[in-house]
């Protein structure tokens, strides 16, 4: 005989934002988790409305509704040159490298499992860096060899970081210190490079270390939009085994997951949507750090938070960019100075939460 | 051993450069100073390489101190950001408030040291403080402060003008007038020091024990980050931040001398040195007639050596 059960036992109370499953009638279901979809929707709508209010800003301001019109076909030819052909461009440039560097971020994060391991701490930053100063320095190439230059040199120094951390698997410490050891070698390379050069490549070097948004076309725009098409769906299939990774690789190998094919799949999206990011804008500071931390407080929810990381590093990418403009007038300083500043206040911060918390 | 090799590396930095002279002439300049050109090459060299001699025991003994105090094999000045700290605070002080004479500004790098030392020290105090979370604090906070430095040189084309030599850690720019300045911070930071190895030695068998044992911890652990924050940053303020040095020696001098403080701090100091004025040299030979700052020989011999031991299975338990 079964004996009654009573008593608050009796109803698992469930903790937590709602779920929703959207279920097929194949058998396939994908759940939803409704806080999360609510902070997406909102972020994009931030990331939009910073958008056109970021095309209206500049040596020649053009109004809210002028910018809509403009946009949607219908404004004066000269409005259309300035909206379509210089700013457009260059909003669109910084939407999509926020979001890759956002995405990025979310999965070196959860691969390295620790808040403070992002792609441009880890030396994916410094590498890209590395090539675009070798190109600029030694060789004293054009904007697009610089471009391509940043994109070897962060592939390569992503592959090194992989192959030397890899020891029957990858773990994450062990990813985490050779990325630092490869962050180091690869600082040294470029402070070197940066002495080679003269006054005015150094300048133009340093800006381009620093991150910025300034004189970007569809140029930019077109290879990486390539990219994020191809890379981006690749990431978020594997988001729920890279969420079970998180528990650990045993755990999760048991659930099901190949752990090293995943991670390694992941990984690599990850290293080429940074470096092609970088390559495009430069290594903005902090983004990859903040982005995912920011868009995980928002929504609650467990795991790498992928989607809203991508939108959050689209919005705050934009937001800064236009915040930049506003404080220091046009172009006078490279956007990743704002972002840098942010991003050291953020990390204080989440040093000192995360002691309290006793995860440091 | 160790002595002997010291003197073959100091001897080797005096004689070696882009200026060759025959052993004689260095006799020469040496012994017997008579203002000759081979003469002034010698004087210059002689106070790179006292410089060399005194910033590479500094930043040897304070990577010891380090890991000692935060019980950590992978503590070092430059990959915690202490020398970030100082170069951050140096550079606000030169290109902000006009500081130009080393002694006013290596009080700024004191400061910034300290600073970052502090930090440092909260995290890696915590009970949980992992190497792995240490280290990625350290290279999280060297990243903002760099972000500072990069803003401060765009903005001020003569900052990045001076600055982008000095950041990358050299000791090119050494003379005697440096050298004097920084030698009573150093030496006062190196006594500290050889007078910390036996509380450190308490301080390696836990809190606990060493407290049973008679050991004053929070004066060890203030002393031991004060000395720490003196070398660091005299050391830095003389030639710019160099990393890993501070990481590999000790690590060197632990697999032959086990894990007593009394002996790898000495050792430490003595060797130090070694590695700092062989990169040195090796810049000075790579390149010839120009030099690779040893800042960045040190970082490209270190980093495979911090990958290697990162790699090893077991690492090195404190």
């Amino acid at each position: 005989m079964k004996t009654p059960r009573n008593g608050p036992a009796a109803r698992p109370v469930r903790k937590g934002p709602p779920v929703k499953s959207l279920r097929t009638r194949g058998g396939l279901s994908v759940r939803v988790e409704a806080r999360s979809a609510l902070v997406v929707l909102l972020l994009l709508l931030a990331a939009l409305a910073a958008s056109v209010v970021l095309i209206g800003t500049g040596d020649y301001p053009i109004g809210f509704a002028d910018v809509v019109r403009t946009l949607l076909g219908e404004g004066n030819p000269g409005q259309e040159f300035i909206v379509n052909d210089l700013r457009l461009p260059r909003v669109l440039v910084a939407l999509l490298v926020g979001a890759a560097l956002g995405l990025g971020g979310a999965v070196f994060q959860s691969v390295s499992r620790n808040p403070l391991g992002s792609p441009d701490i880890l030396g994916l930053g410094q590498g890209s860096t590395a090539g675009a100063l070798f190109t600029i320095v030694v060789l004293g190439g054009s904007a697009t060899q610089v471009t391509l230059g940043a994109l070897a040199g962060g592939l390569l120094t992503g592959a090194a970081i992989y192959l030397l951390a890899w020891k029957r698997g990858v773990h994450g410490y062990r990813f985490v210190l050779v990325g630092i050891g490869a962050a180091a070698i690869v600082t040294a390379v470029n402070g070197y490079l940066l002495t080679k050069a003269d006054l005015v490549d150094a300048a133009r070097a340093l800006v381009w270390m620093t991150g910025s948004l300034t004189g970007r076309d569809w140029d930019q725009v077109w290879p990486l939009l390539a990219l994020c098409a191809v890379l981006v769906p690749l990431a978020l299939v594997n988001a729920r085994p890279l969420r079970m990774l998180e528990m650990g690789d045993d755990a999760a190998g048991a659930l099901g997951v190949r752990v090293e094919r995943t991670r390694l799949l992941l990984m690599l999206s990850a290293v080429v949507l940074t470096a092609a990011a970088t390559a495009a804008a430069g290594p903005v500071g902090f983004l990859a750090l903040t982005a995912p931390q920011l868009a995980k407080r928002l929504t609650k929810a467990p795991g790498p938070n992928l989607v809203p990381a991508m939108a959050m590093g689209a919005t705050l990418l934009v937001v800064a960019d236009w915040s930049s403009q506003r404080i220091f007038g046009a172009d006078q300083l490279p956007v990743g100075v704002l972002t840098g500043v942010l991003g050291g206040a953020y990390l204080l911060w989440l040093l000192v939460t995360e002691r309290r918390a006793g995860r440091i | 051993m160790a002595l002997v090799l010291l003197v073959a590396v100091a001897a080797a930095s005096i004689a070696i450069g882009a200026k060759p002279l025959s052993l004689g002439q260095v006799w020469h300049g040496v012994f017997q100073d008579s203002g000759t050109f081979s003469d002034v090459v010698v004087g210059e060299r002689l106070s790179r390489t006292g410089l060399g001699l005194l910033a590479g025991a500094s930043l040897g003994l304070a990577g010891a101190v380090l890991q000692a105090l935060t019980r950590n094999p992978l503590a070092d000045p430059g990959l915690l950001g202490i020398n970030a700290g100082a170069s951050a605070a140096v550079v606000t002080a030169i290109t902000f408030l006009g500081v130009n004479s080393l002694t006013g500004y290596v009080w700024f790098a004191f400061a910034g040291a300290a600073a970052v030392g502090v930090l440092v020290y909260a995290l890696g105090g915590s009970r949980s403080a992992t190497p792995v979370r240490l280290a990625l604090a350290g290279t999280a906070l060297t990243a903002a402060l760099s972000g500072y430095l990069q803003a401060v040189m765009i903005v001020d084309d003569a900052a990045l003008g001076k600055m982008r030599f000095w950041t990358v850690g050299s000791l090119a720019y050494a003379n005697n007038d440096i050298l004097l300045q920084v030698l009573p911070f150093l030496a006062l930071g190196m006594l500290l020091t050889l007078f910390l190895a036996r509380p450190l030695n308490a301080l390696a068998m836990g809190d606990d024990t060493a407290r049973a044992l008679g050991a004053r911890l929070t004066r060890t652990r203030a002393l031991s980050l004060g000395a720490a924050t003196l070398l660091c940053g005299a050391a830095t303020a003389a030639c710019g931040p160099i990393a890993f040095v501070g990481l590999m020696v000790p690590h060197v001098v632990r697999s032959f001398t086990g894990p007593d403080q009394r002996w790898i701090l000495p050792y430490s100091a003595l060797l130090s040195p070694v590695l700092l004025l062989g990169a040195d040299v090796l810049g000075r030979l790579l390149v010839r007639p120009a030099e690779l700052q040893v800042g960045i020989v040190t970082a490209i011999i270190g980093g495979p050596v911090f990958i290697l031991l990162v790699r090893r299975q077991r690492m090195a338990q404190l």
